[in-house]
């Protein structure tokens, strides 16, 4: 019986006829060899940003939270919006890795691992905000359930809050667990591959001496298809908590039973956007043309399509349930004809256009199947995506039950340079890890290639 | 006296055929080495079915009584509080609001422990030296690994037939 089963009908997934030893090398290669100037550039461009950031942090935690734009009505806005646009962000690494693993997707072998890392890295961006936001950041810790010195003090577990603090975490561990879980044969394959001594003792370290045994491949499989178990509910229960910081509220518009699944799929939606947008980068930089196809870029624009119209069925549920209502102040939601016509009409409208107009052009095969647009559609989708958590947050809290107390929003330098600096420290940790990790899963991927026929891929 | 015999292969096809007439002749298949899983190949070494699974299912079980334990003791037990005019007095009427925490915790136990179960299974640990004989098995290379008392002539010759690129006679296996 043949391990390799080639379908008539699917096109294949890696070009260029490769065979094992080609996959080895072509993963190899950005790790052997010097970056090149466009690696230099980015990671400067990079390392600038994330050092404007740096100081606004400084800046921020040295003389207090009114260095930012808020005020007594609107106490978090921009930070709070950037939190929960990484947390999106973070979510589609994991989702490609675990759910598709368990629909036997093989399509996401070529960009599962980018995008398990990008989850990582956007999560840590996701992390620093509300840390900062604290005011105190060396108190940080006070938010976990630990003995202190101040006699019964213990964190509120009714609160969402809290409930953020341990669904993020979690998350983070566990997806990092499953990055790492699923790096030990590819660092492997590059300890036995590398000749710089320096390099190999590293490699040697991370690759905690695998040497793929057939037991060790069947306990792998097995954790690998757990893990995925485990990872696919906390995906959709991070962002449901996420959402419950303010479903659980009484501010109108946030009091929405609708929140979970519809910020489930907007996280959905972004993150796959995000991944669209790094691959294309990544495809281009590292030269992965045979791995990262026109396939994969379509079938992941099908997925954003269909998270970009649960999204829309979200928008629709909401801006209904303003006008059925009859409520005065739910006029005033963020999905309302008063947020079109209000001082956020700008805001209101770059979210229809990105995130409902604009995605509508993946229908067109042409446009889904081709890298540049494809690319600069999911750039869209991701400003639009952050524009969307800007309207739920700073529209809903700009016209509060109180008129009196009606204001707006002008985000300070501080507040803008914080969000460029975790931008510059995301790519820095991407570009990091694009030159000493393996950015495709290679052990996973030769799995489907047929040694027995050498032109399987040639279709 | 028992030696170490090597086969390499270059295709998983003809490996797993091998392995079947290996077997049908009586040879100990000892180890196989793979750069990646291989469908089948349990069932024909007939490996036996890990316990990762059940462990993982036991730690989340850890984690879930943990997590209710640590809830009770510090929301009711410890330090009830009223907030918003919701008393807590009573774990099991509060317990709606511990489900995120609760399930957190059971995921995180789960996830954290059977990993470590499985590392301390396969012997992993950082900077341990490299388990497979050849470094070629992490390439593009399958090696079987036989212990044997037989005639060695006639088992090379074996595998030669049935596809190995590379046969050779490692060391002594006391």
């Amino acid at each position: 019986m043949l391990n390799h089963y080639d379908s008539p009908i699917r096109q294949p997934l890696v070009l260029g006829k490769k065979t094992f030893k080609n996959i080895t090398n072509d993963i190899l290669n950005p790790i052997k060899n010097k970056a090149g100037n466009l690696w230099w550039i980015s990671f400067s461009i990079s390392i600038l940003a994330f050092l404007w950031g740096v100081g606004c942090i400084f800046y921020t935690i040295s003389t207090g939270i009114g260095v930012w734009g808020l005020n007594k009505t609107i106490n978090w806005a921009w930070d709070i919006t950037n939190f929960v646009w990484w947390v999106g962000i973070g979510h589609a690494g994991t989702l490609i890795s675990a759910v598709l693993l368990l629909f036997r997707q093989k399509w996401r072998l070529s960009i599962n691992r980018s995008a398990e890392a990008m989850t990582i890295f956007a999560v840590i961006q996701a992390g620093l905000f509300p840390i900062i936001h604290m005011g105190r950041p060396w108190n940080a810790h006070w938010v976990l359930p630990i003995p202190n010195q101040f006699g019964s003090l213990w964190p509120n577990f009714n609160s969402p809050l809290l409930w953020d603090v341990f669904a993020i975490s979690t998350y983070f561990s566990v997806s990092t667990v499953f990055w790492f879980m699923g790096l030990i044969p590819d660092f492997a394959m590059i300890r036995d591959r590398i000749s710089d001594p320096f390099q190999k003792k590293i490699y040697s370290i991370l690759s905690f001496g695998w040497g793929g045994t057939s037991k060790d491949w069947q306990r792998f499989e097995e954790i690998s298809l757990i893990l995925a178990g485990l990872c696919t509910p906390l995906v959709f229960s991070v962002h449901t908590i996420v959402s419950f910081d303010f479903s659980t509220s009484v501010i109108k518009g946030w009091h929405s039973t609708i929140f979970p699944p519809y910020f489930v799929a907007g996280a959905i939606f972004s993150g796959f956007a995000m991944v669209q947008t790094l691959l294309g980068v990544a495809r281009k930089v590292l030269y992965l043309e045979n791995y990262i196809t026109r396939n994969h870029i379509e079938y992941m624009n099908m997925i954003i399509l269909l998270t970009g119209w649960i999204v829309l069925l979200a928008y629709i549920s909401e801006f209904i349930l303003a006008w059925y209502s009859g409520n005065p102040f739910e006029k005033f939601i963020y999905f309302s004809v008063e947020a079109s016509k209000g001082p956020f009409w700008w805001a209101f409208w770059t979210l229809i256009i990105c995130n409902i107009i604009i995605p509508q052009f993946l229908w067109f095969k042409s446009i889904r199947r081709s890298f540049f647009w494809s690319y600069v559609i999911a750039i869209i989708i991701n400003i639009g995506m952050w524009f969307e958590r800007f309207d739920i947050i700073v529209l809903n809290l700009s016209h509060d039950y109180l008129p009196s107390s009606w204001t707006g929003f002008i985000p300070s330098f501080v507040d803008v340079g914080i969000f460029i600096g975790t931008i510059g420290l995301f790519f820095i940790l991407y570009l990091l890890y694009i030159r000493v990790f393996p950015v495709i899963s290679q052990s996973e991927l030769k799995t489907i290639l047929n040694p027995d026929y050498p032109d399987h891929n040639k279709k | 006296m028992k030696v170490n015999v090597h086969a390499l292969y270059n295709n998983d096809n003809t490996l797993i055929n091998s392995i079947k007439i290996i077997q049908s002749h009586n040879y100990d298949i000892h180890e196989v080495y793979s750069p990646f899983p291989i469908h089948n190949l349990t069932e024909i070494l007939k490996l036996k079915k890990t316990n990762l699974s059940f462990l993982s299912f036991i730690y989340g079980l850890l984690g879930f009584f943990i997590a209710c334990i640590l809830t009770w003791y510090v929301m009711i037990w410890d330090w009830p509080q009223n907030i918003g005019g919701k008393p807590s007095f009573s774990w099991i009427k509060n317990m709606p609001s511990f489900i995120p925490v609760i399930f957190e915790f059971t995921i995180f136990f789960s996830a954290h422990f059977m990993c470590i179960s499985y590392l301390i299974q396969c012997k992993l640990y950082p900077g341990c030296m490299p388990k497979n004989p050849d470094s070629r098995t992490t390439d593009n290379m399958f090696l079987i690994e036989i212990h044997t008392e037989k005639n060695t002539e006639k088992l090379i010759d074996l595998l030669k037939i049935h596809g190995a690129i590379e046969v050779s006679i490692k060391k002594n296996v006391k």
